[in-house]
């Protein structure tokens, strides 16, 4: 459906280079589904958005939607953003202050080519209004909305126009935490009832992971991993993508060798050798680090047999409890070791625990890899 | 947070033992009283006078309301009043579509040139109203005008094309001349709107033409009409066009009158008082108006996602047109005017450009007017007057925003209402204003370059307040407080820690007061006397006797010397940015 290309968008700096905001960005979404840019702050993630939607002119490659090309920097194609028929909902909102909330609902209906008569366009627009839950403020001013209401005008807007491609600018940002839970659900209600193709920018990654079908991580201007939401968080590819998305534990080591059965790596590591899952090809004495997630990490108050899993053993050094779990930092050696564990387990601190870990969550990531931003 | 909201504490507790001997009451005290001095006294002088008739050796003046009955029982004030609003709201309007019209090709287009622009806008600073006048006389008079000479020649005629001493010629001169700033006023507006606001627009498949009408014309609404009333005001107070333009054919607008009124003989004071009193009413309205339409857009300011400055619409082949607005409005307001001075300028008696002009090219005009008796004077007097101006407004409004911003004191919002009354008075007004109040309190002040030097500290307070306000605003509270802290005096904290801070803030505000004080004709023309003339005054007086190419030696002098002085501020003063507002 949408399918974009060796992305590049620039922006002139007043003293020296442009800043590469967006580099080699390729991906597709199929039609119908939820695709999330997710990255920190300043990795371009806005720029990509805004390059799809036409807002920015990139310097190469190629967007097409739906076989239609809207940007092709080889056959010089640009289509303008007033032709591509997408609706964007901005971080803003961009809520026009001096109009109602009816008319800025109304309002790409009223500049679209084909015109309707004002029958049709009050049947349509109260139709996405009462959508989005906002039919009975529709003679209000927009400005005397609350932050919540704005963000479901915004959305109403790009959704009167039926558009093709619905872009999302971190839409929740500036919403209080309860009420983005909410809309959180609303807006992947109202995505699956309309099986709109959705582009969603976000630093959150509790929200990418709840919202999308897929996520692309992007760092420094590219994205460096593509995946489900399962995958993305179980099989991180690089540290930056690991340390990004939840809390893991990162342990350094080297590889030993494959095993020929069941396929996985062992790894020599100061808390001891573990056996390893990756997608990522290595070789024996390749330098690695083991990601590990905190709940993950199986505290056991007594040792159990191995049966295939890592067991490595600790003294208890710190604990933090947190209601509904604890959290437990163990000193294996000289790692400490972060675990989530049921607040039912209460060894105390300087005492012995045993750890077990599930081979399948140990994710080796070869040092090799590109990205040396994780900190 | 809890030890800040010690430390804000802290010197109130201090202040309370020491309020008998503590120096700073002194030096607030003073403050204040020369402020409300300056702002207040001849104001009421002014509103005395129109009710007084004017006093002769043998009648003593007594209360009358006379002044009034003439003032508006004359079917001529209904023209005055018309022919006023006339000019001031046509000026207004012309500014106004010139200045958005270049504020939008700046702010939100691809226009090539750009930066000459933001360079043009600082023009008014550089020529003075006077000789801006003058130079557009010399292009569009109908016996002399270069643009009519022009145009017979080509066409074979002897029609006149453009009279610039008409209504429409001071529309256009005045206009032409306040665009720069309704185009600084309109840049600033476009900058505070949200470009997500036309980009969501855009999304939503509008066109950029219906983006422009239905979005940000409308998003800038209010800012264009507190723009419209700014102009408005300055314009109805706008002395040298009408005086220059509308006299000589009988179009008189208040501050025309004004002026005649008491210029006329016998000298009618009471009448003038009168009329002032009038156009003060009319730009306390604007001014109140204006306020009340800004305070209500803040309810257009919304969420606001990052400040990156909007992407620029690409015109395509379009930006060629506005890249030509822009050199032609750069040669109506800068080249053609200029050129024409400096042509004028080199010749030795007052003759159009042709072959035989060109042969007579010489400097003599520059020597006369070095030469000439009054020139000297005019330029030490305008030299005192613009420093000792600028030094004092900015030392003294400096104390005066402290209390507003800083203290405490009860009633101090009163002190900044008062230091901004000047701002609705007109020159003109002003003028008048201060000759009533130091003619009837005597001491010698009227006749000496003191009553300028009390004008000109007055008419400029608001500008000292503006710049003070703005740097001080910047200056955080706990700077201060921390040198509370460490020891300091209030008086030594002030010295050595809020004026260095505020010194690029001052600095600026000093030199912006400069220029203005160098080229202020308004309130001076009704204050000077022989041997306190100041350049704007000489280049009156010249005009009036005729001596067009003195003038304009003169004039190209003055300019020069004005862009090396602002050329100076716009690089210290980056930080603040001197600009005409
Ligand atoms: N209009 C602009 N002009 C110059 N630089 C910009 C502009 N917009 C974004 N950038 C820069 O491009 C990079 C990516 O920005 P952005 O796409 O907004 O990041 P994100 O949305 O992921 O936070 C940042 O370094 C940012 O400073
Ligand atoms: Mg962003």
């Amino acid at each position: 459906m949408l399918t974009v290309k060796g992305l590049n968008t620039e922006y002139p700096s007043l003293k020296g280079p442009p800043v590469k905001a967006a580099q080699d960005v390729a991906f597709e979404v199929p039609a119908g589904k939820f695709f999330t840019l997710l990255g920190p702050s300043g990795c371009g993630k806005t720029t990509t958005l805004r390059s799809i939607a036409g807002l920015e002119r990139p310097v190469g490659g190629e967007i097409s939607v739906n076989g239609r090309l809207v940007y092709s920097a080889e056959k010089k194609i640009f289509i303008p953003p007033n032709q591509r028929n997408f609706g964007m909902v901005f971080q803003s909102y961009a809520i026009w202050p001096h109009m109602t909330v009816f008319a800025n609902a109304a309002f790409p209906l009223e500049v679209r080519k084909t015109k309707l008569s004002k029958k049709e366009i009050r049947d349509k627009v109260m139709r996405v209004l009462s959508a989005v839950a906002l039919d009975q403020y529709a003679e209000r001013e927009a400005t005397r909305l609350s932050g919540g209401q704005q963000q479901r005008l915004a959305l109403a807007r790009a959704l009167v126009m039926e558009p093709e491609l619905l872009l999302l600018d971190e839409p929740l940002s500036n919403l209080d935490a309860k009420l983005r839970d909410r809309m959180r659900f609303e807006l992947k209600r109202i995505q699956r009832e309309l099986g709109l193709t959705t582009i969603y920018v976000t630093h959150d990654q509790g929200e990418a992971l709840a919202l999308s079908h897929e996520i692309a991580v992007m760092n420094e201007g590219r994205i460096v991993q593509v995946g489900a939401p399962r995958d993305i968080y179980d099989h991180p590819r690089t540290k930056f993508v690991a340390d990004f998305i939840g809390t893991t534990n990162f342990i350094d080591g080297v590889a030993l060798g494959q095993d020929s059965t069941s396929g996985r790596w062992n790894v020599r590591t100061p808390v001891g050798d573990l056996l390893v899952h990756t997608d990522q090809t290595l070789a024996a004495n390749m330098r690695v680090t083991v990601s590990i997630r905190p709940e993950d990490v199986e505290l056991l108050e007594e040792p159990a047999a191995a049966n295939g899993y890592n067991l490595v053993s600790g003294l208890v050094d710190q604990k933090v409890f947190l209601g509904d779990m604890v959290d437990f930092q163990v000193k294996v050696d000289d790692y400490i070791l972060l675990s989530r564990a049921h607040p039912s387990l209460r060894t105390p601190i300087g005492d012995r625990i045993y750890i077990r870990m599930n081979p399948e969550k140990c994710v080796a990531i070869p040092d090799t890899s590109p990205a040396r931003a994780a900190a | 947070m809890a030890s800040t909201g010690q430390a804000t504490d802290l010197p109130e507790a201090v202040q309370q033992p020491a309020i008998k001997a503590d120096p700073k009451w002194f030096v607030m005290g003073g403050v204040v009283s020369i402020v409300a001095w300056l702002a207040l006294i001849p104001l009421f002088f002014l509103i005395y006078q129109s009710f007084r008739t004017p006093g002769t050796a043998r009648k003593p003046a007594i209360w009358t309301l006379g002044n009034y009955f003439d003032a508006y029982s004359s079917s001529d004030t209904l023209v005055l009043f018309a022919n006023s609003v006339e000019f001031a709201a046509g000026t207004a309007v012309l500014a106004l579509v010139v200045g958005t019209a270049l504020a939008w090709m700046t702010e939100r287009t691809n226009t090539p040139l750009k930066p000459l622009f933001y360079a043009l806008s600082i023009i008014p600073l550089i020529i003075p109203g006077i000789l801006f006048v003058v130079s557009w006389i010399f292009l569009a008079s109908p016996k002399i005008g270069l643009i009519n000479l022009a145009l017979q020649k080509i066409l074979g005629t002897d029609k006149v094309y453009v009279d610039i001493y008409s209504m429409a010629g001071m529309i256009w001169v005045d206009g032409l001349h306040y665009a720069p700033i309704a185009f600084l006023l309109m840049t600033a507006a476009f900058r505070a709107m949200d470009p997500s606001l036309e980009e969501s627009a855009m999304m939503s498949g509008a066109s950029m033409w219906g983006i422009f009408r239905r979005i940000t014309l409308k998003l800038a609404f209010p800012a264009v009409a507190a723009s419209f009333l700014i102009l408005f005001v300055r314009s109805i107070e706008s002395f040298e066009v009408p005086a220059l333009l509308g006299l000589p054919v009988g179009i008189q607008v208040f501050t025309s009158a004004i002026y005649d009124a008491i210029h006329s003989y016998p000298s009618n004071i009471g009448l003038a008082a009168a009329y002032a009193i009038t156009l003060l009413v009319i730009t306390m309205g604007g001014i109140y108006f204006q306020s009340r339409i800004t305070a209500q857009g803040g309810k257009y300011s919304t969420v606001t996602g990052k400040g990156f400055r909007p992407r620029t619409i690409d015109l395509g082949r379009w930006k060629y047109l506005t890249a030509g607005i822009f050199v032609v409005y750069a040669l109506l307001v800068v080249v053609l005017p200029f050129i024409v001075l400096l042509w004028s300028s080199l010749q030795k008696y007052y003759s159009v450009p042709s072959w035989e002009a060109l042969q007579n090219v010489s400097l003599t005009a520059y020597k006369t007017v070095i030469n000439y008796p009054s020139v000297g004077t005019a330029v030490w007097n305008s030299f005192l007057l613009s420093v000792g101006t600028a030094t004092t407004v900015m030392l003294l409004t400096a104390v005066v925003c402290w209390i507003v911003l800083r203290t405490k004191i009860p009633g101090r919002w009163v002190l900044d209402q008062v230091a901004s009354v000047p701002l609705v008075l007109p020159g003109l007004v002003m003028g008048l204003a201060i000759m009533v109040c130091y003619l009837s309190i005597g001491g010698g002040i009227y006749g000496s370059i003191w009553i300028l030097f009390i004008a000109y500290v007055t008419r400029f307070l608001p500008y000292g307040m503006r710049y003070n306000t703005t740097s001080m605003v910047q200056l955080h509270k706990e700077l201060e407080e921390s040198a509370a802290m460490s020891g300091a005096s209030w008086f030594t904290a002030f010295r050595k820690v809020v004026l260095p801070l505020l010194k690029p803030g001052l600095l600026a505000g000093w030199i912006y007061i400069v220029i203005v004080s160098v080229r202020e004709l308004s309130s001076s023309i009704l204050l000077y006397s022989p041997g306190t003339e100041v350049v704007s005054i000489v280049i009156w007086e010249m005009w009036q006797n005729g001596q067009y190419v003195e003038l304009s030696a003169f004039g190209v002098m003055l300019i020069a010397t004005l862009f090396v002085f602002v050329m100076t501020a716009q690089w210290l003063g980056k930080r603040f940015g001197v600009k005409e507002s």
